[in-house]
């Protein structure tokens, strides 16, 4: 076995660049790490959590699961949901983790991939914090490691001059990381990953060593299944992951509710001049979304076509946000549906040719129909002219 | 109604009467009951082995009496699982009942264990002959109505939720009560509708027809209780379904009697409680069985197996006298039925397929039954097999790594095995990589299944059959194999029976008859045909018969099931006119639906321009036939819309022969749209349609011309309009290949082009002008489209137009124009020339002058 006793051990050198220890608790923190703002429940789940724990787990696949849905526990401490939504989809996700496999979170944006993510790590490694944020920029030394170029001139390569990445690092703790956005990295970058996937090790020809991981390292990687222009995943890095899609929220009340919330925390934060946020208009954004995304209207009577664009519920939060814009700069600060109507109409029409075409059938065949949709069927008459 | 209090029949002894005794081992002196869920593996192999420990003389299995005749068949080389026995009344073919069997159905495995040994097998239920009889209101409490669907509802019922009970009627109206079920229907009134309930659990699975029935029927009875949700209620599970799985169907090996031992001992419990549960036929069908049980008992001494709903066990224990369980029986309905064996297949076992049968995953009952060994391994590879013959990606890593995901999973949830429920999840995440596309292949073609039933040829004629030649003998159509031809005149009641008949046929792959084409001068309604049966024909019948048991039912279940699986566009067009002409109302909502969900996802919009044809047909036979058309009016305006929509778009950029097949589109939408009742008929848009074709350059001159044709003959244009457009299409500026095809697009073929050149002298001058000053070197390329435009005039517009151009474009003709007027034609009206037509006018149209 070539693993340096320096790396299998926390707090040795390896340790030493990681900045403020993933224990301490920031206390002014603006938004506090999953594992100190449930502190508490993570505690009591452990204490009331009798069954066998993998390797290096704080809790086992049991506990991790209804930490994340909720529930009760036998002392009466209630556990709050963290992600509302099938059970199914929690289950399969702690299984993998607990299967030894990498586990990727698919989905469209706003279906809480990250936040999954964050709770899954908190609770089964206590550490969220060892996270790979991927951009069209991720760097290889962001997924392997780097150096410390000044200790590196001075002494030459060695252990002192390297700079582990969070993957490494999780590697040597028997951690969970975390890569966000996965398929927003180059993919050669990706295929680092592939190695210490299925070898579990991590090669550092420089030193002629290698990192290999302790039981108890895993990666969770989160990626948006529907947006383009993104990089694939290769075959040999997609095989090494249980796939988990989240679904967009099940029920339209549920996601107006989530857009009005959004779409008033934003107009907060922007300063907008205050507009009642009309319901009915959010609810028709909403529909117009759910409607095209799904290719079914709500009544479940009518097939439509559904167009490139995501649809996703951010959108609509956009779309929501835009046309309160519009309607207190430029309208009579009433959110009517011609403000909004543009909007859609740019989330919608991605493709000029085929989503226009699909749009314009959605129009005559569903909205011209519909009670109480008159003005919005005029208005976007007008803007789709 | 309250569950206890009703049950005591007079013959149900107190409580601590049933000593029950099920399957014990070592049991003598007393019948080994094996009390099993219908259609459950686990019961199936239990079975299986209990009857292999105790080797009993004769088993006696829960299925319509008159059966006993048809044992010898199951045995038959050619029978393959799953098929169902089917019994029919012999005067209304439409009121059946069935019973299917699957290879793991625990009936089938007890009748194979007796004839593969030499045991004997009686079937011990009540006989069809009562149960189908019962579209008497009386019985039953007027609640089982159409004893039919309970009858097949026992089995049916079988591995529906409460199939564990083997209660009967609980899968109700299994398939194809719901199928056959028109003669039910129309006895059973709400009772068919309470069949269907049990069938489906009540959750709405039935789709189509009978939903409504269901619904009405479920707030009449919503005692009936379901024996495994209460057991397993009881053991603190949620789901019952899920609960049966692991205490029965996932279990081990290890005694095959003990579950039959808590199993009828816990029904026990429930029957003790519950009475028959809201299902007071039970205790008729009961008393049935006891009166079997004594009289093999009678005959074979103790050596006796009963295979039956696990629901009956307590039942079949209850010390009661014979008298007590004659009188039960006493003075039932009855009619007389004939029973068969009918090929069945796993989808119409699966609930999903709208007249469940009650489980929802045949082919993973049937994998578990006969995998011998590492069920979800095996499964595995099955799937991976499937995905990798559809090119998926899936490597053995893959599988071994969605057997880990499963198997930990299962221990998460704390099952004992992985479970359907666990294998799909584990698919979905490692061997579809979390996509639901191939899932869902994986659930039709694996979990459900495609497996078809045979059965010998020697098992009796199908009902089908039956009905055919009741038919043909009441509309005096005699099978006859010399051919020969038939018109039917549709306003009369009788062609109209026998069209309804012979379309109906067709749609059963039964090609009697074929239509020929018509006499000159046949309306819509006249019909010829062409008449000839052939021998073979039978065997098409007898094949038809698994869709149903009547001409009408078969066909629409076929229809229906077309329906469903037909992908293009103007195929289910077609599918719809043909069931217009068959008569088949029923099917057409189904249809219909189809229809819209394949029109709003077609994104070819020639596919929706050929639909709309056959359906703008359909629409007016609807009319002559007297049918209800109002939802294929709708369809039809939703088509018209979407074309219109998606019309201009796919105009652009077609090269010749595109164009050329767009123009027949554009033409037979256009007549098709004149047909189309008002309502339905976008006339403005399809007008804008046109007008956006006729103005757009990059349009090819063939649909440009022929949209500005289009316009001029509805009068949407001004005559003095045509002229300015023409103009603009032969300008010097346009390529001589489009003008050409312009020309050919306006006034080309049979449409009547030449006349409106010949009357219309301007037009003609500027095809003149134009032609003339089309250059020497693309004149012979323009040279066979405007041949091909001219050569299809009559002759004498031919002639007429070469006299035109040979006097010269400014002379003085026939065509030029008076002061002020339309080319051609006079400033005023000639009234007394006008009126000079009104009486032929009056005359074709049969009516009165009016002066």
């Amino acid at each position: 076995m070539t693993v340096p006793e320096t790396v299998a051990q926390p707090g040795s050198g390896v340790e030493t660049d990681t900045g403020p220890g993933p224990h301490e608790a920031t206390a002014e923190a603006l938004r506090p790490h999953a594992e100190h703002a449930f502190a508490d429940e993570l505690t009591a789940l452990a204490a009331a959590d009798d069954r066998p724990r993998p390797a290096r787990w704080r809790l086992s696949p049991w506990a991790v699961a209804t930490y994340l849905l909720g529930g009760t526990l036998p002392d009466g401490t209630v556990i709050t949901p963290k992600y509302v939504g099938p059970r199914r989809i929690v289950e399969v996700a702690v299984t993998t983790l607990a299967t030894d496999r990498a586990l990727l979170l698919l989905g469209v944006p706003g279906t809480a991939k990250t936040w999954v993510s964050e709770h899954l790590a908190a609770a089964v490694s206590g550490d969220s914090t060892l996270l790979v944020q991927g951009t069209a920029g991720t760097p290889e030394e962001a997924v392997r490691y780097g150096w410390n170029y000044a200790r590196l001139l001075a002494h030459g390569p060695s252990r002192d001059a390297l700079v582990p990445s969070p993957v490494m690092r999780a590697m040597a703790r028997g951690a969970t990381a975390r890569v966000e956005e996965l398929t927003r990295i180059p993919a050669d970058v990706q295929d680092s990953l592939i190695t210490i996937l299925s070898e579990k090790t991590l090669p550092v020809p420089e030193l002629g060593e290698e990192v290999q991981a302790v039981p108890g390292f895993n990666l969770i990687a989160t990626a948006n299944d529907r947006d383009r222009g993104v990089n694939e995943l290769s075959s040999a890095l997609r095989r090494r992951f249980n796939t988990v899609v989240l679904p967009l929220p099940a029920t339209p009340d549920a996601e107006v509710e989530i857009v009005a919330r959004r779409v008033e925390q934003i107009g907060r934060s922007l300063d907008l001049p205050a507009v009642p946020a009309g319901a009915a208009e959010i609810r028709r954004a909403v529909t117009v979304f759910r409607e095209l995304r799904d290719g079914v209207t709500t009544d479940g009577r009518t097939k439509v076509k559904s167009p490139s664009g995501t649809l996703s519920t951010a959108e609509a939060i956009s779309v929501v946000t835009g046309g309160l814009a519009l309607a207190a700069h430029f309208g009579d600060g009433v959110l009517r549906p011609g403000d909004i109507a543009a909007g859609i109409l740019g989330a919608v029409v991605r493709d000029p040719a085929a989503d226009r075409v699909i749009w314009q059938e959605y129009l005559e065949t569903v909205v011209r129909e519909r009670d109480g949709w008159k003005d919005f069927y005029r208005a976007c008459r007008e803007v789709s002219a | 109604m309250t569950a206890a209090p009703t049950a005591p029949a007079p013959d149900i002894p107190g409580p601590g009467r049933s000593t029950v005794r099920a399957g014990g081992r070592g049991r003598r002196g007393e019948p080994l009951l094996l009390g099993v869920r219908h259609h459950g593996p686990g019961s199936a192999r239990a079975v299986r082995a209990a009857l292999e420990a105790e080797k009993p003389a004769v088993v006696l299995v829960e299925g319509p009496a008159e059966a006993d005749a048809l044992v010898a068949l199951a045995g038959d080389e050619s029978m393959r699982p799953p098929v169902a026995l089917l019994a029919h009344a012999v005067d209304d073919p439409g009121r059946a009942a069935f019973w299917p069997m699957a290879e793991f159905s625990p009936e089938w495995v007890a009748i194979r264990w007796a004839l593969d040994r030499g045991a004997a097998v009686r079937f011990v239920d009540l006989p069809a002959a009562h149960t189908l009889a019962a579209a008497d209101p009386t019985w039953s409490d007027g609640e089982g109505g159409y004893g039919g669907g309970d009858a097949h509802g026992g089995r049916g019922a079988e591995g529906s939720r409460d199939g564990a009970g083997g209660r009967d009627g609980a899968g109700g109206r299994d398939g194809d009560g719901g199928r056959d079920g028109d003669g039910g229907r129309d006895d059973g009134g709400p009772c068919v509708g309470s069949d269907r309930r049990d069938g489906d659990g009540g959750q709405g699975e039935g789709e189509g027809r009978g939903d409504g029935d269901g619904g009405r029927a479920m707030d009449g009875l919503t005692l009936r209780i379901d024996p495994l949700a209460e057991l397993a209620r009881a053991a603190g599970h949620e789901d019952a379904e899920q609960w049966w799985e692991d205490v029965v169907e996932l279990r081990g090996e290890e005694d095959p009697t003990a579950p039959f031992e808590a199993l009828a001992e816990a029904m026990g419990a429930l029957r003790e409680a519950y009475g028959h549960g809201g299902h007071p036929r039970d205790l008729v069908r009961e008393a049935y069985m006891r009166l079997q049980l004594r009289a093999a008992r009678k005959e074979f001494g103790d050596e006796v197996a009963v295979v039956c709903g696990a629901w009956h066990v307590p039942a079949l224990t209850w010390k009661t006298t014979v008298a007590a369980d004659r009188a039960l029986l006493k003075g039932l309905p009855k009619v007389k039925t004939e029973l068969t064996w009918v090929p069945w297949t796993h989808r119409r076992l699966a609930r999903r397929s709208g007249y469940g049968a009650g489980i929802e995953a045949p082919g993973w009952y049937g994998h578990l039954f006969t995998a011998p060994d590492r069920p979800v391994e095996r499964w595995m590879a099955k799937v991976a097999g499937l995905l990798r013959a559809e090119d998926h990606h899936v490597s053995t890593a893959h599988v071994i790594e969605a057997v880990r995901l499963a198997e930990t999973l299962a221990a998460l949830r704390g099952r004992p095995l992985p479970g359907l429920d666990e294998t799909t999840d584990a698919v979905r995440a490692v061997l579809c990589e979390g996509s639901d596309v191939p899932l869902a292949l994986v659930r039709d073609r694996l979990v459900v299944g495609d497996v078809l039933g045979e059965v010998p040829a020697g098992a009796p004629a199908v009902p089908l059959q039956r009905d055919l030649s009741r038919l043909q003998r009441s509309l005096r159509l005699k099978p006859e194999a010399q051919r020969r031809e038939l018109d039917l005149d549709l306003r009369k009641e009788t062609d109209g029976a026998r069209s309804r008949l012979l379309h109906r046929l067709r749609l059963l792959g039964v090609d009697w008859g074929a239509p020929a084409p018509g006499r000159a001068g046949t309306g819509t309604f006249r019909e010829t045909w062409r008449l000839g049966w052939e021998p073979e024909l039978h065997v098409q019948v007898a094949e038809a018969g698994v869709w149903g048991t009547t001409v009408e039912a078969a066909a629409t279940a076929r229809a229906e099931s077309r329906a469903v699986t037909t992908t293009a566009l103007a195929d289910i067009t077609a599918l719809a006119e043909q069931c217009l002409l068959a008569g088949l109302t029923d099917a057409l909502p189904v249809v219909m639906r189809a229809l819209a969900d394949r029109a709003a996802l077609d994104t070819d919009v020639t596919h929706l321009a050929q639909a709309l044809p056959a359906l703008a047909r359909s629409l007016r036979y609807g009319d002559v036939r007297g049918t209800d058309t109002a939802a294929l009016a709708e369809v039809a305006a939703g088509l018209a819309e979407r074309i219109c929509v998606g019309l201009p778009p796919a105009c652009t950029g077609l090269d010749a022969d595109a164009a050329t097949a767009m123009r027949e589109r554009i033409d037979e939408v256009h007549q098709a749209l004149g047909l189309l009742p008002d309502t339905a008929r976008p006339a403005d848009r399809w007008t804008g349609v046109l007008r956006r074709l006729a103005g757009r350059d990059r349009v090819p001159g063939v649909l440009r011309g022929r949209a500005t044709r289009l316009l001029l003959d509805e009068g949407r244009i001004a005559e003095d309009e045509a002229a300015p457009l023409m103009s603009r299409a032969l300008s010097p500026g346009a390529p001589p290949q489009d003008a050409a095809a312009w020309i050919e697009g306006f006034a080309g073929g049979a449409s009547g082009g030449g006349l409106l050149l010949v009357h219309d002298e301007r037009l003609l001058g500027l095809v003149d002008t134009w032609l003339t000053s089309v250059p020497a070197e693309a004149f012979t390329d323009v040279l066979p489209l405007l041949r091909r435009t001219f050569s299809g005039y009559e002759p004498g517009v031919r002639r007429t137009l070469g006299e035109l151009v040979a006097r010269g474009p400014k002379a003085e003709g026939p065509g030029s124009a008076a002061h002020g007027g339309v080319p051609g034609f006079a400033t005023g009206l000639d009234r007394d020339r006008a009126d000079g037509v009104l009486p032929l006018l009056h005359l074709i149209l049969g009516t009165e002058p009016t002066t």
